[in-house]
């Protein structure tokens, strides 16, 4: 058995590398991109035509009523940001404790990240009613309308801040691996109006040392900052729930628990879209069954820690000897939503099970279909958690119950529609795989190489 | 085509267009194979007294700032001092609309206090030392830069590819074009040029 298997296969050059991932931009794309891009994009018009009809009649278009005052909408929210963090995990945490082999995922994981959260952003935006509003609202703006600011103690303020610095943060983050890589596509131009885009966009690159030497303390810092930048976030996102008083979501574990299961849906997210991108575009080489099996241990350690989790709020419910509390907890599991209680449990906790063996490690339909077994559970945690602790309030007479309506459905439908639009125009448009990290990468192989055969 | 060339050779671009200089040079370019050679050939250079050298290769390479002589990036310090100013401006934007401006008292929590004021601390400083980071990155390398002369070289192309490029550049005091080619080809340059400025 090999311990480090090489993460750059097939023999490939330097030039090969700049070949195999340029190409796909400057080639027509595959006729199934197309199609993918026609049904994304017919999903996306969905979205705009729901969003379109909640902003014209109002958020009652919703299902959200009292008590369940936070429906699919805030589901949606923290499973799309959920869903990001595994980019950020990628490219600066793995890039901190000197993973190479993030590097041939890194990029794709990071434009996931993005589009995530912008289809995040969509939801607390759009459940304001008014979101040409939302500027003043959200952000401390001065303004004629309300004359007054926002109460900076309120866990909701501080997630505004926290989705924002992440969203841009990640954009930065992104561009600045893209500008050699840009470079390099400006090189290659055939035609001029691809030279002057790519100029124009990697900014006069020239990778000379004196640059490299800013460039590479940047990207250090980067990942430095959006290391426990992206573990705030998610904390932060789990106060909203934790600073409350509403039993099953008055808890302590939230921040780390909420973390983990974001990094667990979102690497079953990056699984999803890179192995059916490898597939398309042939990038077996750079993307190897190495990197593959690598997510799914990944998953499982993180699948482990949400199982984990679910174990201990039951214990602390109980122990806590807390009435409603404990009733929460049942209510959970045996009440009117047990079926996505139950459901929940088979796909986060007994599916990625499956990993523990080397065979479903690196199988790749094993893996895909897991995977998308894990994004449904993930989503049902968020429900799960929202829905079952609100329904039931503390006195019977306002209990009630959650269905979603047709245009719940529509628009989070819709957000993977926007989100496979963007994701699908990124794979065409720009360079997937990190071209100068994987040389990187190569370059200390071919010496790796060298110092055996000596 | 002939138009869209006119507009965007028009574009009012940092550097866009090629000064109009004749005569003038940037320096030599030689081209290598790897970037071992490449080390060698700088250490050869700085040996031989060059003192003007610019590397130029499609990713970084571990041990070339030593071998040119350069020092640590000054980028730390200007993303601490975003840093430390995002950390302020919170305090302030926080104390002064929600204690001063504005004072609202909700549940009896105090108008400002340290603790509920921690996340958004964090998230300020977090943003602006990034935007120090990606900003002071490109400040310090002098991008936007659209034009410069290493690009005149007949095989560019390879740096942001798989060659591994030298220059010793015109306004080295030791510099001859002739000898600086001689120089180049002995130390293993595929191929070693004079470049217009």
């Amino acid at each position: 058995m090999e311990l480090n298997p090489p993460l750059v296969t097939g023999g490939m050059t330097y030039a090969d590398v700049t070949e195999k991932v340029a190409a796909i931009t400057e080639q027509a794309p595959p006729k199934q991109w197309y199609v993918a891009l026609g049904i994304s994009m017919l999903l996306a018009g969905v979205l705009f035509a729901s969003l379109g009809y909640l902003v014209t009649t109002g958020i009652g278009v919703w299902g959200n009523n009292s008590p369940v005052g936070w429906g699919w909408d805030i589901t949606n929210f923290v499973w799309w940001i959920g869903i990001g963090h595994a980019g950020t995990l990628i490219s600066a945490i793995l890039f901190l404790f000197r993973q190479r082999w993030r590097t041939s995922i890194n990029r794709a994981a990071e434009a996931m990240t993005l589009f995530a959260v912008a289809c995040a952003g969509i939801y607390p935006l759009f459940h304001t009613g008014r979101p040409w509003r939302a500027a003043y609202w959200l952000f401390p703006m001065p303004n004629e309308a309300l004359n007054m600011w926002q109460n900076f103690r309120s866990p909701l303020m501080w997630d505004v801040f926290a989705v924002s610095t992440y969203a841009t943060v990640s954009a930065l983050f992104w561009y600045v691996g893209l500008i050699p890589d840009l470079a390099t596509l400006r090189d290659r131009a055939k035609t001029r109006i691809r030279q002057v885009i790519f100029g124009v966009m990697s900014f006069g690159w020239r990778g000379g040392a004196r640059q490299w030497r800013h460039y590479e303390l940047a990207y250090l810092l980067l990942a430095g900052l959006s290391t426990p930048l992206v573990l705030s976030v998610h904390s932060i996102v789990s106060f909203d729930f934790a600073t409350s008083v509403i039993p099953g979501w008055h808890t302590t574990i939230f921040p780390p628990y909420f973390v983990a299961g974001a990094i667990f849906s979102g690497f079953a997210m990056v699984v999803t879209l890179m192995v059916t991108a490898r597939y398309v575009y042939n990038l077996q080489n750079l993307i190897t069954i190495k990197h593959l099996e690598n997510m799914c241990k990944v998953m499982l350690a993180t699948g482990m820690m949400v199982g984990f989790a679910y174990g201990t709020e039951f214990f602390i419910a109980w122990y806590s000897a807390n009435p409603y509390e404990r009733y929460a907890f049942v209510n959970r599991a045996f009440g009117p939503y047990w079926w996505a209680y139950w459901s929940m449990i088979l796909c986060n906790v007994i599916s990625p099970q499956f990993f523990w063996f080397k065979r479903f490690r690196t199988s790749i339909p094993v893996m895909f279909v897991l995977s998308i077994f894990i994004n449904i559970g993930m989503w049902f945690e968020r429900f799960v958690i929202i829905a079952t602790s609100l329904h039931r309030d503390f006195l019977p007479s306002s209990w009630g119950y959650f269905s979603p309506t047709i245009i719940d459905i529509s628009t989070f439908v819709g957000t993977m529609g926007l989100f496979m639009t963007l994701f699908l125009l990124f794979l065409r448009f720009l360079p997937a795989i990190a071209i100068s990290e994987v040389k990187g990468v190569l370059h200390q192989q071919i010496n790796e190489q060298k110092g055996v055969a000596h | 085509m002939a138009t869209l060339d006119r507009i965007l050779d028009r574009l009012p671009l940092p550097g866009f267009l090629k000064p109009a200089v004749t005569g003038a040079h940037y320096g030599v370019i030689g081209d290598f194979d790897t970037p071992e050679d490449l080390l060698r050939a700088i250490r050869t250079a700085r040996t031989a007294g060059y003192t003007k050298l610019e590397a130029y290769t499609p990713f970084p390479i571990h041990g070339i700032d030593e071998a040119l002589g350069e020092g640590r990036s000054p980028l730390g310090k200007i993303v601490i001092v975003c840093g430390l100013t995002g950390l302020t401006l919170a305090v302030l934007l926080q104390w002064w609309t929600g204690a001063v401006d504005y004072p609202l008292v909700i549940a009896g929590k105090p108008l400002f206090a340290f603790e509920p004021s921690v996340p958004i601390m964090f998230e300020l400083s977090v943003l602006l030392s990034a935007f120090g980071a990606v900003l002071g990155m490109l400040a310090l390398n002098k991008l936007p830069q659209y034009y410069h002369p290493a690009f005149n070289f007949t095989k560019w192309a390879g740096a942001t590819n798989d060659r591994f490029l030298l220059a010793i550049e015109a306004t080295d005091p030791k510099f001859d074009a002739a000898e600086a080619v001689a120089f180049l080809d002995a130390a293993g340059s595929r191929h070693s040029e004079l470049v217009e400025a």
